[in-house]
């Protein structure tokens, strides 16, 4: 589903991601750790097309198109989307508007007719029902004045709505109490149906807890350094990453 | 060559030759008045940018233009379709020209509960209680323009809402430049009193038919009783070569409210003066604006808030989206009186600067005089958000669905003060097809 070659990407004259390898095939939960300042956003914000980014190397293939090519919004009407780690405040769009916007605008690039209202609404409720999300917030402002763990819930709720094939969730756990917690991970679990696959980014063992994933990959000075199987990520949280920074700065 | 005419001089030839068709209504205390404004019209001459209140709008191009300063008003239905606001109701009134068109407006309202005339049959009817208010609240000492208004009064609409009556529907007042077959200036003045405890929502309209220019110079005189409760919108949709220059003039006795909002889609070069004063307590104004100038247009706003007595509140926010190479000015005066203890005043100025040749000029100007009150003002000038413009695309929305999205919801927050349901939602239309477009 999604190929990652040797993908490397700066910002300025700051080079982030320094070759970053990555296979995903379709129903697979693949989990990113790593340090802070790793670049575990930036490999997700690429992937989404943000444009502050200059891709200098590598190839990143989505079900065989090259997606570096495609613009934000072809990416996502393509099947991917990215769940921020800061999801951005909008004055005045409410997220019921904006999601029949979005909604409508994808079905038009796949060609299909534009939802109908009730058919919208029917969706909504499911989906509201699943990330336990209210709906006085969603007629609100985008995100504006919502709480963190709200607008984490939003982003969880978005990608309901959405039903895109690649989820990536950039820390949707962080900010979030135990509750929300599993929540937004069992309406996680509830759209892994063997096809639709995530990248998880995250730095706790408790989202694992309870979105298991197929391979934990670790992120370090903006490679890839180590990976394995959810085990690995038992280790990290025993050891911390002391001894693969000092494995791979050895290396240097 | 021709030698280019003095529009000054065109101006107070054109009043002397109305004086002589005056007959009686020469010696009337109206027409004094006239004469008092046409001569501080002659002193003051028209600003030039040393002029402080001019710096950034230059009314050089205006001046030197030659108009037709009687134009004539002939049209008929078919020429304004493509002017209608989609499902209006209430009193409408046109004026082509300046000119009343009785056979193309509606007026709905029964005569009991608001009087509606042209400014002229409103002075007829009721002489003195046009002296008691005309001139007195819009000042013509050290303002050419509205000098110039006062002493050309006599096209506009005059309305009088008497004790208690709330008028239940609104009046639109649709000011249209004909300019199809010359360029044309046209001085409109209206007279709007509205008693204690009465109520009335009232918009003007302005348009322009045709390629060539027009002039047009407008007051407007509000005068606020008791707890009078009063909407007055300003809405402008003018051609590229229109030239506009207005002033809206309210003036607020005890417990008054008052919502003036002014949006200016299109319109060449644009100055709008919002002046109020609050000669009453407990008053409560509310000032928005909203410009979206596009190509070379500009758009001028100046307000001004005098708290002249305690216990008043005024709340101002004036939104700009500035395209192309369009240039805006914002000037924002508060004055609290040393009397004006315990006065709320508020007041924002939000611009984007949707392309980067644009500019825009922001001065708030507070002078505060009393020391028990709460002021605060602030202004910002930005490009567009492209975090959240990144945010939407990520959603499948594409990027200029998602600009314009994102415009249209910046403009929201005036647009919604309109309480006039057709009013808002030609707006609403009308700025989607322009930050879609543009
Ligand atoms: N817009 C930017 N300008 C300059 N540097 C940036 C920018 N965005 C990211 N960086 C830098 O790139 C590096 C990687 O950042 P990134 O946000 O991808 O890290 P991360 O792994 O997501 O970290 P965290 O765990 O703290 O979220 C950091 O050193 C960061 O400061
Ligand atoms: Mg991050």
């Amino acid at each position: 589903m999604l190929k990652i070659e040797n993908l490397q990407a700066s910002i300025g004259e700051k080079q982030i991601l320094k070759g970053i390898n990555l296979e995903v095939k379709p129903g697979e939960v693949h989990a990113i750790m790593g340090p802070n300042g790793s670049g575990k956003s930036t490999l997700a914000s690429v992937l989404a097309g943000r444009e502050d980014y200059d891709v200098t190397g590598g190839s990143v293939l989505f079900e065989g198109k090259d997606l570096l090519e495609l613009a934000p919004e072809e990416r996502a009407a393509e099947g991917i989307f990215l769940a921020f780690q800061y999801p951005v405040e909008i004055p005045g769009v409410s997220t019921t508007n904006f999601l029949k916007t979005a909604l409508n605008e994808i079905r038009k690039y796949q060609g299909q007719e534009p939802l109908d209202a009730v058919s919208f609404l029917k969706r909504m409720k499911e989906k509201m029902k699943l990330v336990n999300i209210d709906q006085s917030l969603l007629s609100r402002s985008l995100n504006e004045g919502f709480s963190g763990g709200e607008k984490k819930r939003n982003e969880v709720f978005q990608m309901a709505m959405l039903e895109p094939k690649l989820g990536i969730l950039d820390e949707t756990d962080s900010g979030l109490d135990i509750d929300a917690l599993r929540i937004v991970a069992e309406g996680v679990n509830t759209l892994r149906d063997g096809e639709r696959s995530f990248i998880v980014v995250t730095h706790y063992q408790r989202l694992l807890d309870y979105i298991v994933p197929d391979f934990v990959h670790v992120l370090y000075k903006g490679r890839i350094v180590k990976s394995g199987t959810k085990e690995l990520a038992l280790e990290l949280e025993e050891k911390g990453y002391d001894w693969i920074k000092a494995e791979v700065d050895a290396l240097v | 060559m021709t030698t280019p005419i003095d529009f000054k001089a065109q101006l107070i030839a054109e009043f002397q030759l109305n004086e002589t068709r005056l007959n009686g209504e020469s010696r009337s205390s109206l027409h004094q008045r006239r004469r008092l404004a046409l001569s501080r019209f002659e002193q003051l001459g028209f600003p030039t940018i040393r002029h402080e209140e001019w710096k950034y709008s230059n009314v050089k191009n205006l001046v030197s233009q030659e108009f037709n300063i009687t134009p004539s008003a002939e049209i008929s239905h078919d020429h304004l379709t493509s002017l209608e606001i989609p499902n209006l109701a209430g009193n409408i009134l046109y004026f082509i020209n300046g000119q009343y068109q009785p056979q193309l407006s509606t007026i709905v309202s029964p005569a009991d509960e608001v009087e509606i005339l042209t400014f002229a049959e409103g002075y007829k009817k009721y002489p003195a209680l046009v002296e008691e208010h005309f001139a007195k609240y819009a000042d013509d000492s050290n303002d050419a323009f509205t000098a110039l208004n006062t002493a050309f009064a006599q096209y506009g609409a005059f309305i009088h809402v008497t004790k208690g009556k709330v008028v239940e529907a609104p009046i639109i007042l649709r000011f249209i430049s004909d300019a199809r077959t010359e360029n044309v200036a046209v001085q409109l003045r209206n007279l709007i009193i509205v008693e204690e405890r009465a109520s009335l929502k009232v918009a003007e309209s302005f348009r322009t038919l045709g390629e060539f220019a027009s002039f047009t110079n407008t007051v407007t005189e509000a005068f606020l009783g008791k707890e009078a409760n009063y909407d007055h919108y300003k809405v402008q949709d003018e051609s590229e070569k229109a030239f506009h220059i207005g002033t809206t003039q309210v003036h607020h006795n005890d417990k008054a409210l008052s919502y003036d909002t002014t949006v200016t889609l299109n319109g060449g070069w644009v100055r709008n003066n919002l002046n109020l004063v609050m000669g009453g307590e407990y008053v409560e104004a509310h000032l928005t604006g909203l410009y979206l100038p596009n190509g070379k247009q500009h758009i001028d706003n100046h307000t001004l808030v005098d708290h002249a007595m305690p216990n008043s509140y005024s709340n101002e926010l004036y939104k700009g989206i500035m395209f192309d190479k369009s240039t805006g000015v914002f000037n924002g005066k508060i004055f609290v009186r040393e009397d004006a203890q315990k006065t709320n005043a508020y007041q924002s100025c939000k611009n984007v600067l949707a392309s980067p040749d644009a500019t825009m000029n922001t001065k708030p100007q507070l002078e505060i005089y009393a020391d028990d009150v709460k002021c605060s003002h602030g202004t910002t000038t930005g490009q567009m958000d492209e975090e959240a413009l990144f945010y939407l695309q990520s959603r499948g929305i594409p990027k200029d669905k998602g600009r314009a999205l994102l415009m249209l919801a910046f403009a929201e927050d005036v647009v919604e003060k309109i309480k006039i349901p057709a009013i808002r939602e030609y707006l609403e239309s009308a700025i989607a097809k322009k930050v879609g477009e543009v």
